[in-house]
């Protein structure tokens, strides 16, 4: 019975993801019909050049953006709710963005003072990615050795809020010394964005989430054991150590490298696996992965497509737009079941 | 397997916690001998030591001296793996929260058999299947674990621990929040489980009326030193009467019972 009712809701999951690919690409500031959409789509012209030129060099690979973010994103939510047995556990929430982030201002912002072949590679995607994958990393390395002396599942968060004001003020501190330009294109990138990638970085993203969910796969064992709390989970053979050490590497490599190129994005980590768990009503690793692989595309899908806004001549930022889907989601979860797992 | 009957000794073990600037001895100089068939109970004071022997037992802590011997081979020798094919464990500690039916919880009994990503063979249901018979929660399975009453709750950890398929099960208080109804039902089961399935199980626990009539052997803490006997045997050397240090509280031999004075 809960076989074929899962059978149910993933074949529906993967209808509403091809619904919001779709959408995703047929809809945007400059209307084009649904027909060439898929005309340009398969390889034949379309009737107009431009039109072409859109769906191809902008609007593929925005979608293709999305998808990957939104599943990397909520992938490593899921991970680290289980890791530390906190339902509010997300990258943004313990302060993994804001690592990012910092790792991020430190390249764009602070690259004048390092001698000039130094400051070319760090400015360039792959020293974002390496700075960014490095700050998060630190963070969920901070966060976890705190979390060894804080048994109250609620102090790591305010832990995790601790980290991201701290990093927060380290980068205003070198805001306030670096040059407009700088600033500018340092404050662009934290708004996120998906929009801009070029097809070699988003090889690149995709290289990324792919070895972060990997390595999330192969610890889908550990984090059905860890469901029993820490000492169980070594009286079952687990070899805690090295699992957490996996674990704790797939999460930084998927928030870190996602953060690198769409900027920090909100919410979409911590609600997607609860999401997925409040749909599926269940804790095997196994479902919850596969599920929030699903939702996680189809609401960045969704949240692209609201921040394009159809018919206008403007493009919000992707954070805001998740951040109004997702706190309300978070509050209403929170209300609704009174108890968060 | 070896010559010896002994399933799990201890040999001049020495318990506590280590910290770098100094060395917290809770017991040492404890010997003990558990066989297989046995339901053994191990009882002492408040904050004596009882989770920290099951724990160094168990392999969860590691002994500050002596040896732990577990089918007459050191713990530290044995693999993870290896180890929770012969060890399970039922603790006092909360589960995280999780959505887990109570079915799912028993599975995961089965980890130490399975294959990286934790598939359920024939085999593997089996034996989940069988745990689930011996502790009779068949109307539980599909619960949720957290719906259910302590008293289930109790017997679900202890069809994990079955599960697991091990030769020794340790439990760790697992009568604390039972009325005596479910704390007698509980106790049957496991002096069943002992001697039908050939277990050595052992539980720590404060009910010691009940672990005197029940136990096959228990294993009496107190600050002085750590004994291992037959309840009756133990009656008769005295040993109850040295237990609590307060006057008001006195051993009744004849009864096999604490009366207040």
């Amino acid at each position: 019975m809960v076989a074929t009712r899962n059978t149910l809701f993933f074949s529906l999951l993967s209808l509403l993801l091809l619904l919001a690919l779709v959408l995703n690409i047929s809809l945007g500031q400059v209307a084009i019909p649904f027909k060439e959409v898929i005309k340009s789509l398969f390889g034949s012209t379309a009737s107009k050049d431009t039109w072409e030129y859109i769906i191809i060099n902008f609007r593929l690979p925005k979608a293709i953006t999305a998808i990957l973010v939104g599943i990397g994103l909520s992938i490593s939510g899921l991970l680290m709710q289980t890791l530390f047995r906190n339902p509010l556990a997300g990258p943004y929430v313990l302060g993994l963005s804001s690592g990012s982030s910092l790792g991020v201002s430190f390249v764009i912002l602070g690259a004048g003072i390092l001698p000039g072949i130094l400051s070319t590679f760090l400015i360039s995607s792959y020293g974002i990615i390496l700075a960014s994958c490095l700050g998060s990393f630190s963070v969920l390395l901070l966060v976890l050795l705190i979390s060894k002396y804080l048994r109250d599942t609620m102090t790591i968060l305010i832990a995790g809020l601790m980290f991201s004001s701290f990093a927060s003020a380290i980068v205003s501190v070198l805001s306030y010394f670096s040059s407009a330009e700088k600033l500018q294109k340092f404050t662009f990138w934290s708004m996120g964005s998906i929009g801009n990638l070029s097809w070699q970085n988003i090889t690149l993203l995709a290289f990324a989430v792919v070895i972060g969910l990997l390595l999330s796969l192969f610890s889908l064992k550990a984090l059905d054991a860890l469901l029993l709390g820490e000492n169980y989970a070594k009286s079952l053979g687990l070899d805690l150590k090295k699992s957490r050490r996996i674990i704790i590497l797939a999460t930084s490599i998927l928030a870190g490298s996602i953060t690198a190129f769409a900027g920090p994005i909100a919410f979409v980590g911590l609600a997607v696996p609860h999401l997925s768990k409040l749909l599926f009503q269940t804790s095997n690793h196994r479902i919850l992965f596969c599920s929030t692989l699903f939702i996680g595309a189809i609401i960045m899908l969704f949240c692209d497509l609201v921040s394009q806004m159809p018919g206008f001549d403007f493009t919000l930022p992707i954070n805001a737009i998740t951040s109004i889907v997702g706190a309300p989601v978070v509050i209403w979860l929170l209300v609704r079941k009174n108890r968060l797992v | 397997m070896s010559d010896t009957k002994y399933l799990l000794s201890t040999c001049n073990l020495s318990i506590g916690y280590k910290s770098k600037s100094k060395v917290d001895v809770i017991a040492s100089d404890i010997n003990l001998n558990l066989e297989s068939g046995k339901l053994i109970s191990l009882i002492g004071e408040n904050g004596i030591g009882k989770s920290t022997l099951l724990r160094t037992l168990s392999g969860l802590k590691k002994p500050l001296e002596g040896a732990v011997l577990l089918n007459s081979k050191n713990l530290k020798e044995y693999d993870q793996i290896d180890l929770a094919q012969n060890l399970s464990l039922v603790l006092t500690e909360k589960l995280p929260p999780s959505n887990l039916t109570v079915f799912e919880l028993i599975a995961l009994g089965r980890q130490p058999y399975t294959n990286w990503i934790g598939k359920l063979t024939e085999t593997d249901l089996e034996q989940i299947n069988q745990a689930i018979t011996l502790t009779q929660i068949e109307y539980l399975a599909q619960k949720k674990y957290y719906e259910i009453s302590d008293g289930e709750f109790q017997n679900v950890l202890v069809a994990r621990a079955l599960a697991q398929d091990t030769s020794i099960i340790i439990l760790d208080e697992p009568s604390t929040h039972l009325d005596l109804f479910h704390k007698v039902a509980l106790f049957k089961l496991l002096k069943k489980l002992a001697s039908e399935s050939k277990k050595c199980i052992l539980f720590s626990t404060h009910d010691i009326d009940l672990a005197i009539q029940l136990s096959d052997e228990m294993i009496v803490m107190t600050s002085e030193k750590v004994v291992q006997d037959q309840p009756c045997n133990l009656i008769s050397k005295g040993v109850f009467d040295r237990l609590f240090k307060d006057e008001n509280i006195k051993f009744d031999s004849e009864k096999g019972r604490f009366m207040i004075r």
